[in-house]
């Protein structure tokens, strides 16, 4: 990230700067409102008790206390399965778009934009779209797409409830997660790769790189670090944003027995459900930091730290 | 690998974007088509499923391709009104009407926040960039009850800017037609403020036929948003009249009959494929942007 530029003597407020921010306004407004405001708040209330009818109260710090010595769903399914899910679906699912990136560059153009349509695709369907397509796949009949196959194949007698029982259900979700992870992160590394300088692969066959895993690492990363960064902020916040992928599959929140409970499920159980919503921000303030936390990592491999 | 540097005769490095097909590909291929296959068959899937009957939707084994193709299940579902009477027709239009206007306000706040951002130099321009920046990160559900709390305390609930307002700003959005707009010379915006082109005139007449290939990114991500979203429809909208087809398309998938199987599948074809056409249409402008799309 840039580095704010220190003015040598310093300025007054001109006609100038005004002007520029009366065309950010819009933005600025509206940002403010819908994104900067609700997390400042959300930080607010973490420290109250606030049960929506009667006015907050000041609690310290209790609410994180609860959670992280009291909550027992908390720390034995969601923080566990958060970890888990966000481990694969994020940095997983980061690497599995940048290798797709670095073979789709390596055919031609017209195979390519055809192939990397279809990878794509996934990615905006949103969420409602699927739930449909999954549930039809993992239904727990016979008709469902993937008992028919595990029935036809006789390695089962009777269907199984993919959807209704704790067994498989996180597999699931990270399938399906990774499924629909490929987006606009993965769009930015495709050309990111195609953008590269031939002549750095040249000079750098000269300087004695043998294969082509040598050049991934020597060569093909370290040259398109913005777009890595890039693609790493995305995959991220895509990891956490599919946080409702278990309520959608199963129907239900709480998924079934708890397997494939993340924070963003705990978050609406408590908010929505349960109207604890000094509790429930003191968890939104803890996924934020974890997602910032994700972050600051993804900055230190590929920001311009020199 | 031996052959091709005995035909070259040369630097056998490199082999990105080739015009031509090698054989040193088909291991790409042989890795890359499976898998797009199983990425785009549940969409294909389901697809098919629009137009079956209602007899071979539940068949076993199950059909992926529809074999007795009907427009039945469209025609049901443009028939069918919701429990308390809104049309399905309704619902659409409005998913229309609020998509167009999201788009359309995003597109303006969009163009001047990123000229400012990229051609002004103003106080506090570092950190408000900044700012935009960390908001790249931001997970919308994280603050869904805080962001109710401010929507109800500004009385936007039951309005139809509660659809527009909150998806209208888009920081990825932003940060990728800023992007774009830094390599747009300043020698040309200099050139018409010598002429005495007042600053709209600029945006509209230099900066905006430039930064195409970015706005367009920017409209396929918004449309993405807005025609897919659900949450203002659920939160903050209680008259069924101003739900949209995604929150529709939702209450009827949790519908187990099996006649709402098939119009499911059709309304989730419907909304589909806006989506798919407006990013094949403007996929290689996508791409150009994508170029620029690198956090420094």
């Amino acid at each position: 990230m840039q580095p704010v530029q220190k003015n040598k003597r310093k300025r007054h407020f001109t006609k100038e700067d005004g002007k520029a921010y009366l065309m950010l306004l819009p933005y600025i407004i509206l940002f403010s409102t819908f994104i900067l405001v609700p997390v400042i708040i959300a930080m607010g209330l973490s420290f109250t008790y606030f049960d929506v009818i009667n006015e907050p109260s000041f609690m310290g710090l209790l609410n994180y206390i609860t959670l992280f010595t009291q909550d027992e769903v908390f720390l034995k399914y969601v923080l566990p399965n958060t970890f888990l899910y966000a481990l694969i679906v994020g940095p997983g699912g980061y690497v599995i778009s940048f290798l797709l990136a670095w073979m789709l560059a390596q055919i031609q153009p017209i195979p390519r934009t055809i192939l990397a349509l279809c990878i794509y695709t996934p990615s905006m369907l949103g969420s409602v779209f699927i739930g449909v397509i999954w549930k039809t796949i993992f239904s727990g009949d016979q008709s469902g797409w993937f008992n028919s196959i595990l029935l036809r194949l006789g390695l089962i007698d009777t269907p199984i409830q993919f959807l209704l029982t704790s067994d498989y259900f996180m597999l699931i979700m990270i399938i399906v997660s990774l499924w629909s992870a490929m987006g606009i992160g993965f769009l930015s590394m495709i050309s990111g790769i195609l953008n590269i300088d031939q002549e750095l692969y040249e000079a750098a066959y000269v300087d004695g790189i043998r294969n082509r895993f040598q050049e991934i690492i020597y060569i093909t990363v370290p040259s398109m670090k913005p777009q890595m960064f890039f693609g790493a902020v995305m995959a991220i916040v895509n990891a956490f944003n599919m946080g409702w992928i278990g309520v959608t599959l199963s129907g239900a929140n709480p998924t079934p027995g708890y397997s494939g409970q993340l924070i963003t499920n705990h978050i609406d159980d408590y908010g929505f459900l349960r109207y604890e919503m000094g509790y429930a921000a003191a968890i939104s303030v803890v996924l934020l930091l974890v997602v910032y936390g994700f972050n600051l990592v993804a900055g230190r491999l590929f920001g311009d730290n020199d | 690998m031996k052959k091709r540097k005995q035909r070259r005769g040369d630097f056998q490095g490199s082999r990105i974007n080739p015009r031509n097909f090698s054989r040193g590909q088909i291991k790409f291929y042989v890795i890359l088509i499976p898998l797009a296959a199983f990425m785009i068959l549940p969409v294909v899937m389901l697809v098919n499923r629009a137009f079956m009957p209602l007899g071979e939707l539940f068949a076993f084994p199950p059909h992926i391709v529809a074999h007795n193709p009907t427009m039945n299940n469209f025609k049901s579902l443009f028939a069918l009104s919701s429990t308390t009477g809104v049309p399905m027709l309704r619902y659409l239009l409005n998913s229309v009407l609020v998509t167009v206007m999201t788009v359309a306000l995003n597109l303006v706040i969009t163009i001047l926040g990123a000229y400012t951002f990229a051609k002004k130099n103003f106080k506090g321009k570092a950190a408000l960039f900044e700012i935009n920046q960390l908001a790249l990160m931001f997970v919308p559900t994280a603050v869904a009850i805080s962001r109710y709390l401010v929507i109800t305390r500004l009385h936007l609930t039951d309005t139809w800017l509660v659809h527009v307002l909150p998806l209208a700003a888009m920081p990825v959005g932003l940060f990728l037609v800023k992007q774009f707009t830094d390599q747009i010379p300043d020698a040309l915006i200099e050139a018409a403020v010598m002429d005495g082109a007042r600053e709209l005139t600029i945006v509209r007449k230099i900066i905006v036929p430039l930064i195409r290939p970015a706005l367009a990114t920017s409209i396929v991500l918004t449309f993405q948003q807005v025609w897919m979203a659900t949450e203002a429809s659920n939160n903050y909208v209680n008259n069924d009249t101003m739900r949209t087809l995604a929150y529709y398309l939702n209450s009827l998938s949790t519908n187990n009959t099996v006649a709402a199987a098939g119009m499911t599948a059709a309304a989730s074809v419907l909304l589909f494929l806006p989506n798919l056409l407006i990013f094949i249409c403007m996929q290689s402008q996508v791409m150009n942007t994508m170029s620029h799309s690198g956090i420094k």
